[in-house]
């Protein structure tokens, strides 16, 4: 009763916060926005030579709008693409698939890929179980940077806004006393934390949703994967951030401490979400990775939305994030005895 | 019948000492005025007779019971320095919530509230935000929050701070009533002299020691003056050389 009570106070304080809730839920859309288009290519729709395929996948690549030019037998596909000014070539090898694209794009060879995965994904199972390979005219598979870029944009959001606004909403309690008032109430420090929790939690869901519908609806970003997944994985980013927010809130001591917590905390974490290649980087460095939560949620929305894989295939990202979100909130639990012993 | 009891408590954070063999009781139905200037350790007693704080040396009865105590926090109410009112929130749902965190019932919640903002006559205001409020109907809305759950003690610090003359005089024109109809008892920090003279008992304080206590009249008598500021002085004074010989 105490909590729902809690839960009730911080809807009611947020709703009436247009500003902060127009941060929350309308910031994450105009940033994605302006990155849809500062990184992806033109409308212009694929256009790729085909040989040997099936009329039902012919139909299935027609519909996600490619262009598709039937072909008999070629004897240079390389030079086949290049004359037709094509984007790639596909090609029915008995049971695989075999596609090469010219590349010189590396974010509409994603792009191409992605749709021919959808395509196959749609299609009967032991197609999608033998998959297909790409061979590259130009660059390579390594060339890949922007399509990955959007799921982690999408998990990166919803940790930002929520670590920010929940922080600075128990900030705000602590600052104006009405957290020394409700300890002096016989409410327990754990129905605090979880008032906090639902309370914002329910913001973040909503944030969730209408950043991850947005992004996959409007902004056509690549999503194989199911959108519920998505919407599990940042749910529990969104847990993260929210008991990492009112933790470190604890040890500011005013609204502008909080913000400078982004360089500390927030900077760090966008260098190991994947935009740099982890791999690349010398080992202590990848230790660095393996303590910032939003690896592991970049990771998973990675091969959700862009691998397609299910949520068993990233249920160790998953575990993780619970572990850092228990932790955080087990130490919300203690901190809070700085203000109340018992 | 004693309602609260500090008991030699004494209070150092790392060298720095801030509360020494701090001793004095509270009875039902009294005002206890703590007085001392700022810096003298008034708050930081308040904190620990409310649990919030612990003592580095002493303990604190409240109604029979050991200090801290989780169920002793429904029976204190307290109103802090600083209004601590959810300004987003208008004056009603304030009381709803600090009244929700007492488990009340709907209808016990309903009836606490109607009293409580007839009190302090925040009637006509009830349904606006705290935004919205003046300073003086702020302090009373805060009065009202700490009378909420119907608590035997009532613990205020600094209630008249920062406020008018004529506000000051209604709040106190409220504790001598809810002295006298409800047999409250009220825990009151000053640092006005003015103010202590409408106590029961006074405990004054300096750097942390009791330098003594009594009632107005007797503290006077005692002394051999005419207000309290000279007994402040005078025992301040006389504590202060016994401090410096022993």
């Amino acid at each position: 009763m105490r909590i729902r009570a809690l839960v009730r106070r911080i809807v009611l304080q947020l709703v009436r916060d247009k500003r902060t809730l127009a941060l929350l839920f309308i910031a994450p859309l105009l940033i994605l926005t302006l990155m849809h288009f500062l990184f992806t290519s033109n409308g212009v729709p694929s256009k790729i030579g085909i040989e040997g395929l099936s009329s039902e996948m012919v139909e299935r690549l027609e519909k996600l709008e490619i262009d598709v030019v039937s072909f008999q037998e070629t004897s240079d596909i390389e030079d086949t693409i290049i004359d037709n000014e094509l984007d790639g070539y596909l090609v029915s090898e008995g049971e695989t698939l075999s596609l090469t694209v010219e590349n010189t794009d590396p974010s509409r060879s994603n792009l191409l890929q992605a749709k021919i995965q959808q395509a196959i994904s749609s299609g009967p199972s032991e197609l999608v179980e033998s998959g297909f390979k790409t061979n590259y005219i130009y660059g390579s598979e390594h060339t890949s940077f922007f399509d990955v870029l959007s799921p982690i944009l999408v998990g990166f959001f919803v940790f930002f806004f929520v670590f920010l606004i929940s922080g600075i909403g128990l900030l705000r309690e602590r600052m104006t006393g009405t957290l020394e008032r409700l300890l002096s109430t016989p409410i327990r420090r754990w129905e605090i934390v979880v008032g906090y929790l639902i309370g914002y939690g329910l913001f973040a869901i909503i944030q969730t949703i209408i950043v991850v519908v947005y992004a996959v609806n409007v902004l056509d970003m690549v999503l194989v994967g199911s959108i519920w997944h998505v919407l599990v994985t940042n749910v529990l980013i969104a847990l993260v951030a929210l008991s990492l927010g009112i933790l470190l809130s604890s040890f500011a001591a005013s609204e502008f401490q909080m913000i400078q917590f982004i360089p500390l905390v927030i900077v760090p974490q966008v260098f190991f979400t994947g935009i740099i290649p982890i791999a690349g980087m010398p080992e202590w460095l990848q230790i660095f990775s393996k303590v910032m939560p939003i690896s592991y949620g970049a990771n998973a929305l990675k091969s959700i939305m862009y691998k397609g894989t299910g949520l068993s295939e990233v249920l160790t990202d998953l575990l993780v994030l619970i572990g850092f979100a228990t932790v955080f909130i087990a130490l919300n639990i203690v901190a809070l005895k700085k203000y109340r012993e018992i | 019948m004693s309602v609260l009891h500090v008991n030699n408590v004494s209070k150092s954070y790392g060298k720095h000492q801030i509360l020494c063999n701090v001793q004095f009781s509270a009875q039902q139905g009294q005002i206890v005025g703590l007085i001392g200037p700022s810096g003298s350790g008034k708050t930081t007693i308040i904190k620990i007779v409310m649990g919030m704080d612990h003592p580095s040396a002493g303990n604190v009865e409240v109604l029979q019971k050991q200090v801290p105590d989780l169920r002793l926090l429904k029976q204190i109410g307290y109103m802090a320095q600083s209004d601590a009112l959810y300004q987003d929130l208008t004056g009603y749902e304030n009381l709803t919530f600090f009244a929700s965190m007492f488990l009340m019932s709907k209808k016990e919640q309903q009836e606490r509230i109607s009293y409580v903002v007839n009190l302090v006559q925040l009637e006509s205001a009830i349904k606006k935000r705290v935004a919205t409020y003046s300073g003086g109907m702020k302090r009373r809305l805060s009065l009202a929050v700490a009378l909420i759950q119907n608590p035997p003690l009532l613990i205020l610090d600094e209630p008249t701070v920062g406020i008018d003359p004529e506000l000051r005089k209604s709040i106190w024109q409220e504790l001598t009533r809810l002295k006298n109809e409800e047999q409250k008892t009220i825990i009151v920090t000053t640092h006005v002299m003015d103010e202590a003279e409408k106590c029961d008992d006074l405990v004054m304080i300096r750097e942390g020691r009791v330098i003594t206590t009594g009632s107005p009249q007797k503290l006077k008598d005692d002394y051999q003056v005419t207000t309290l500021e000279e007994v402040f002085l005078k025992a301040g004074g006389e504590a202060h050389a016994h401090q410096s010989i022993s």
